[in-house]
């Protein structure tokens, strides 16, 4: 049982990052161009270094 | 401190001028471009490299700071310095080989931030988040933990579900509230009983270490609702922003005349007796009266007249009307919400909200089935707590599972689901479905009333008689034709050359604007343009007349049909409704155009109230009126009508009137759109009966008391997979 009190907070704290996570990319308008977001990472545009 | 004081200081003492020349400082502020940011439509983007040509293409001109294309709405949206004016802009695009028309960013930024889609979105995912987490410890609990792992695993639960169950749960606790002001039992009250009791018996359950707690179903409940609540809104949003697109499209510009220079404004800023110049092919932006010029106005959205008609000084002119020929100044005499324009669109609102409203399938079940779940439920309680002898706390278990077992997880999803696979598969075939209730409507329509300039016709002039005419005539009449950009002339001059005739050689052409053109011919006048400047008997189709010395000829037009104008009346006939064409335009042109399209039923020079009365008189008479029409005449008719359709290009208030609008040239797909709402009026139907079956089955087990935590998550989410499964069946 004691195994319980290491897995349960451990799968709680997974869950929760993926929720910080999903609240970030919401927060940050991920959602808003799904096909133009689809498309860009097939063109070779700013494949070095981030857009400044 | 003082630096800040000092700042309206210096722009005061900055231009001394403008205290003493009010309007020329107006002016200033009014053509200096307040907006760096530009937002333009790109229809024709579709993929990747149109998306670097576009950013890089943009982001090399001097001025743009930068440009980011949004491919899901197909636009760009780029931030400028204030000198950058949108047509330089459209003018470069056109030159990097894409198509672009200017946004009124003002009337879009409500769609930019979709607060309460994200709103959803973010209740959604904290349900998901809970329930797979609640899910987890449940399977663990059903498959046979005991005593004290069973108490912790509820404990656990129950500290996920209970800020979970209020955060996401607001939406229905909210709207359930509002229902019960009102007097009313939605959907949401069941819903919103069946959270909070479920969440609440479990914690009670939990603290005194009870067998079942419904954390789980709690929490899976809110989950589905959500989902069902994210695609209705979904798709509302889609419909929504594409129609404020169009709407957005009309940048509310006027060319403003003041001490002898021109500056371009926003309509909205023009006074009652300012000067506007409206040129050939503007729209008049407001009512005023002409005080300079002559020309032509064609008048067909607002009366559907085909035929042109012509201005000059003193003549009154409403906006919306289009100039035709020659430059007019206009002296404004109503603008913004004064102008006949406006007002019509106010009416049509009045219309909009006298109109009886209907009632959708989903509230029609809503009523039937929030009661019966209430009563199920109360009687529930009552016979376990005679049979057992008072035990509330088992009573209590028994109403609320039948809550739960019951609760509309199926119905809150059937029709949102089927509504979004039926208007993503009418988006892709041009038609944008405005009004959620629409589709029901559509399927139930057994009349359908058309209009014709605009509708069924692409308000585009074609000659008919060319060949009445002699070869001599016809290359006069193609060099006269040739030197104007009226709208008869272009299409004579077109169907001219298709027809491999040469323009005859003329000299002195000249254009009299309101009138039509003249020239000489062999030291002879001659003159095409309207029936009394050229001194010919007037058709009574459409037509422009040709003088050749004393020898008169006429040519007639008709309208282009719209591309599928055809298919859509033979479809519609074919699935056994009556179609009307009812018009405002010639006695003439109407007859014609019906004997073209085989309409049996026809109506010509009928006046804006005439067509809504014939639409109230078809009503009457029980049936159910579809009317189909793009001019302002149309509007009442469209409101008062059970469903409207209108194209993309009609006006703005028709557009806001109807239900359905058109967004590609095609009319035909007003026969698929009348065939999808049948099929998916059949779905929803049939996903009701599905959730019916399920409550048939799940509720005797919880009223006799076998139902468990288990039971309830099984027939929860198996029913919900069902009715999403049949709603994607949609052909």
């Amino acid at each position: 049982m004691g195994i319980l009190t290491v897995l349960i907070p451990v799968s709680l704290i997974l869950g929760g990052i993926g929720l910080a996570a999903f609240f970030w990319s919401l927060k940050n308008r991920q959602y808003d161009d799904p096909e133009g977001d689809a498309r860009r990472i097939l063109t070779k545009d700013w494949d070095d270094h981030p857009k400044p | 401190m003082s630096a800040a004081a000092d700042i309206p200081h210096a722009q005061i003492s900055a231009c001394p001028a403008c205290a003493v020349a009010p309007s020329a400082e107006r002016l200033a502020q009014l053509s200096a471009p307040t907006e760096a940011r530009l937002m333009l439509s790109l229809p024709t983007a579709h993929c990747a490299a149109c998306i670097s040509t576009v950013e890089s293409g943009l982001e090399a001109l001097p001025g743009i700071r930068s440009a980011r294309v949004n491919l899901t709405l197909k636009r760009v949206l780029i931030e400028a310095d204030p000198d950058v004016t949108p047509d330089r802009v459209i003018a470069d695009l056109d030159r990097l080989g894409y198509e672009a028309h200017e946004l009124d960013a003002g009337m879009l930024s409500a769609t930019e931030t979709d607060r309460q889609g994200r709103e959803l979105l973010m209740r959604l995912g904290v349900a998901g988040f809970a329930m797979m987490n609640i899910m987890l410890l449940s399977v663990a609990v059903w498959s046979g933990a005991e005593a004290h792992t069973r108490d912790l695993f509820h404990w656990i639960s129950g500290m996920i579900a209970i800020p979970t169950v209020v955060f996401a749960g607001q939406p229905f606790f909210r709207s359930a509230w509002t229902a019960l002001k009102a007097g009313r039992l939605g959907m949401d009250v069941p819903i919103s009983l069946a959270i909070i009791l479920a969440s609440s018996i479990s914690v009670y359950e939990t603290w005194h270490s009870g067998h079942h707690a419904y954390f789980d179903a709690a929490v899976m409940l809110t989950f589905f609702l959500l989902a069902g609540r994210y695609l209705d809104h979904r798709t509302r949003a889609v419909a929504r922003s594409a129609a404020q697109e169009l709407a957005a499209l009309e940048v509310p510009r006027a060319i403003l005349l003041r001490d002898g220079t021109e500056a371009t404004v926003p309509v909205a800023q023009l006074m009652v007796g300012d000067l506007v110049l409206v040129r050939p092919g503007g729209r008049m932006p407001v009512d005023g009266v002409v005080v300079a010029g002559t020309s032509e106005i064609d008048r067909s959205l607002l009366t559907g007249e085909s035929l042109p008609v012509y201005a000059g000084p003193d003549q009154v002119v409403s906006a919306g009307e289009v100039n035709l020929t020659g430059p007019l100044t206009v002296r404004v005499t109503a603008a913004g919400r004064d102008t006949s324009l406006f007002r019509m669109a106010e009416l049509v609102a009045i219309a909009e909200s006298a109109k009886t409203r209907y009632t959708s399938l989903a509230d029609r079940a809503a009523r039937a089935y929030s009661p019966l779940v209430h009563i199920l439920s109360f009687s529930a309680f009552g016979y376990w707590m005679w049979t057992t002898g008072g035990d509330i706390r088992y009573a209590i278990n028994i109403s609320a599972a039948v809550l739960i077992i019951t609760c509309p997880c199926a119905l809150g999803l059937a029709v949102p689901a089927v509504v979004t696979a039926a208007s993503g598969k009418l988006f892709r075939k041009g038609l944008l479905i405005k009004s959620g209730t629409a589709l029901e409507r559509l399927a139930e329509v057994d009349t359908v009333v058309f209009d014709k300039t605009g509708t069924l016709t692409m308000g585009a002039p074609a000659p008919t008689n060319l060949a009445d005419h002699s070869p001599a005539d016809l290359s006069v009449a193609m060099a006269l034709a040739s030197a104007s950009s009226h709208p008869l002339a272009l299409a004579l001059a077109g169907a001219a050359r298709a027809a491999g005739v040469e323009p005859a050689t003329l000299s002195d052409l000249r254009e009299v604007p309101g009138y039509g053109i003249e020239g000489e011919f062999q030291g002879r006048l001659v003159r095409l343009g309207r029936a009394a400047w050229v001194g010919a008997h007037p058709l009574d189709v459409t037509a422009t007349y040709l003088r050749v010395g004393d020898r008169i000829a006429g040519f007639s037009f008709s309208d282009t049909l719209r591309p599928g104008a055809e298919a859509a009346v033979s479809g519609l006939m074919a699935q056994g409704k009556t179609v009307w064409l009812v018009s405002g335009d010639a006695t003439g042109a109407v007859r014609d155009m019906a004997l073209r399209l085989g309409i049996a039923d026809w109506i010509a020079g009928a006046l804006p109230a005439e067509k809504a009365a014939k639409v109230a008189a078809l009503t009457a008479a029980g049936h159910k009126v579809l009317m189909v029409g793009d001019g302002l005449n149309d509007t009442a008719a469209l409101a008062s009508a059970h469903v409207s359709v209108s194209p993309a290009s009609a006006l703005d208030a028709a557009r806001v009137a109807s239900d359905i609008v058109l967004l590609g040239r095609d009319i035909g797909a007003i026969v698929d759109a009348a065939r999808i709402a049948v099929t998916s009026t059949r779905r929803i139907k049939e996903n009701f009966y599905i959730s019916a079956a399920y409550n048939v089955v799940a509720v005797p087990i919880a009223l006799v008391g076998l139902a468990t935590p288990l039971w309830a998550a099984a027939a929860m989410s198996l029913s919900s997979i069902t009715v999403s499964l049949n709603a994607l069946r949609m052909k």
